[in-house]
């Protein structure tokens, strides 16, 4: 009986959290203008998706690809940026590591609003226009943090003496880096670079404050400038419906593959005993 | 050794540009007027304006209330899911955190758009509850977290003591699982206390937010008073991050 309440209860919650998906999902299949009108099945709405083709709302390509392309380079530089901070920092004792790691933590605990107002106030006052460049660096920003954050329990995990004898053996430090550094962190450095993406991809408010008037859209200020009017663009319904279903199946295929490694390595050690 | 330490060298420039400097900008932008000279005027003006005092007040309420409810509705789910008796699968608290990879202003507007369709006004009730909606796996997450790693044999010794399984929970398990309460805390109300866009569509512009004035403000070239509010806003997220971290080192330290 217990069980059963308990489970009803995470049931329910879960069937409530989905139940805005499941509505984007359905009417995702009919033509209508108005979100939560059924007009009739029809996948035109795929098929302007998938052919390109969308009908007067072409911004809405452009608003896709600038997310995707903002959230390559702030991921890939973040990344680059983060990895080489952590080594820095993990080397660092004392009050200097204290400052530093304080500052590091300021982007990930200020409100996103204040992020984004305090980056225009510099990018006013720096005299810097404000478009593509501004919403990469601000990404960058926010990015970081959480990159270097994953790296530095890698570098702490290390043994450092590894480092040292590669040196010894007449590594140039370079070479160490890359022989033995990056094999190391990269664990770390591939879940902060997944952080750094998706935290971009999903960015609103700084971007909204930092992307200029120059009518640079991103997916997220897109909606909000589509709400604003009154009126959603239908293509978001398939579009947001194929996004849920792709991460899902990354999601699944992410865990079967875990499993099986598990299940091997649990293998090999039985065979190795 | 100590020449890798160079290396954080480019990324402490970069915080201080990208970071610190922002930050001071705001503070010297709320202590000046429009022609960059000295004045308090900025503050005065805020504390002068009814309207804005009362937008203030009422996002504080909007944001404890949608703290609390996602700690009552979060706990016994983060209890249950982290329960070896009552979930064998990892695979459902992943079910928890997979909508976030929606687009949150459109995952909005679809819970907006489902309230007007049922027929349900939107007001505050709504907005309570789309707020709830958005953050409630941050709250599940971090408590999630702390119960599913927690040691069960101090339950068990407790049980073995003769506590009744409530005594256990209120004596062992509820003050164990507090950092992870206090950090799901500071998750949720951060957010909710700073946002803008979401509040809009889940009233339909009947509640106007903290963060909506900010962002008007700004948007309408007023950045002196923009950045004052935005100064208030930090002090808020400042003692409230000290407060809940304190508590959190307090939770902690009282019982190991």
């Amino acid at each position: 009986m217990k069980k059963f309440l308990a489970k009803s209860y995470i049931w329910i919650l879960l069937a409530v959290m989905y139940a805005p998906l499941v509505f984007i999902a359905v009417f995702s299949f009919t033509e209508s203008r108005v979100l939560g009108e059924w007009s009739g099945f029809s996948t035109q709405l795929y098929q302007n998706i998938l052919t390109g083709d969308m009908q007067g709302a072409s911004s809405l390509t452009d608003a896709v690809k600038n997310t995707l392309i903002i959230a390559v380079i702030a991921a890939v530089v973040s990344t680059l940026l983060g990895t080489i901070a952590a080594v820095g920092i993990h080397n660092l004792r004392g009050r200097k590591r204290q400052v530093i790691s304080f500052v590091n933590n300021i982007p990930m605990i200020n409100p996103d609003i204040i992020t984004g107002v305090s980056l225009f106030l510099l990018f006013v006052f720096l005299g810097v226009t404000q478009g593509y460049t501004s919403v990469v660096l601000a990404h960058i920003t926010f990015c970081t943090p959480y990159v270097v954050l994953s790296v530095l329990p890698k570098l702490q995990q290390m043994n450092p003496n590894i480092y040292e004898a590669a040196l010894d053996l007449g590594a140039t430090p370079a070479q160490a880096f890359r022989k033995v550094l990056v094999p190391v962190l990269k664990p770390g450095m591939v879940s902060g670079f997944i952080l750094a993406f998706t935290m971009s991809l999903d960015d609103f408010a700084v971007t909204f404050f930092t992307r200029g008037t120059e009518g640079l859209e991103t997916l997220s200020t897109y909606i909000y400038a589509d709400a604003r009017k009154g009126g959603l663009t239908p293509e978001l319904r398939p579009l947001m419906t194929l996004i849920f279903l792709i991460v899902l199946i990354l999601l699944f295929v992410i865990n079967v593959r875990q499993g099986r490694l598990a299940r091997r390595r649990e293998g090999a050690a039985k065979v190795a005993l | 050794m100590s020449k890798r330490s160079n290396w954080s060298a480019p990324y402490a420039v970069f915080l201080l540009l990208f970071v610190v400097l922002p930050l001071l900008l705001v503070a010297m932008y709320a202590f000046q007027d429009a022609d960059g000279h000295f004045t308090l005027a900025n503050f005065g003006k805020f504390f002068h304006d009814p309207d804005a005092l009362k937008t203030f007040a009422v996002s504080l309420e909007i944001a404890i209330e949608t703290t609390a409810l996602c700690v009552l509705i979060g706990y016994p789910a983060a209890w249950i899911l982290a329960s070896k008796k009552y979930n064998r699968s990892a695979v459902t608290i992943v079910l928890f955190i997979m909508p976030m990879w929606v687009n949150a202003l459109m995952r909005t507007l679809a819970t907006s758009q489902l309230f007007m369709m049922i027929g349900v006004p939107l007001g505050k009730g709504t907005l309570l509850f789309g707020m709830v909606y958005d953050f409630l796996p941050f709250m599940i997450y971090p408590i999630y977290n702390v119960l599913s790693k927690m040691d069960k044999s101090y339950a068990e010794a407790a049980q073995d003591l003769g506590a009744s399984p409530g005594t256990v929970f209120r004596k062992v398990t509820l003050p164990l699982s507090m950092p992870g309460v206090w950090s799901g805390v500071l998750m949720v109300f951060m957010p909710t206390v700073s946002t803008f866009a979401i509040s809009e569509f889940l009233t339909n512009n009947k509640f106007k937010l903290f963060g909506t004035i900010i962002q008007d403000n700004i948007n309408n070239g007023m950045w002196n008073y923009g950045a004052v509010l935005s100064l208030i806003m930090l002090v808020i997220i400042g003692i409230t991050s000290l407060a809940s971290k304190q508590k959190g080192a307090e939770q902690s330290e009282n019982l190991i």
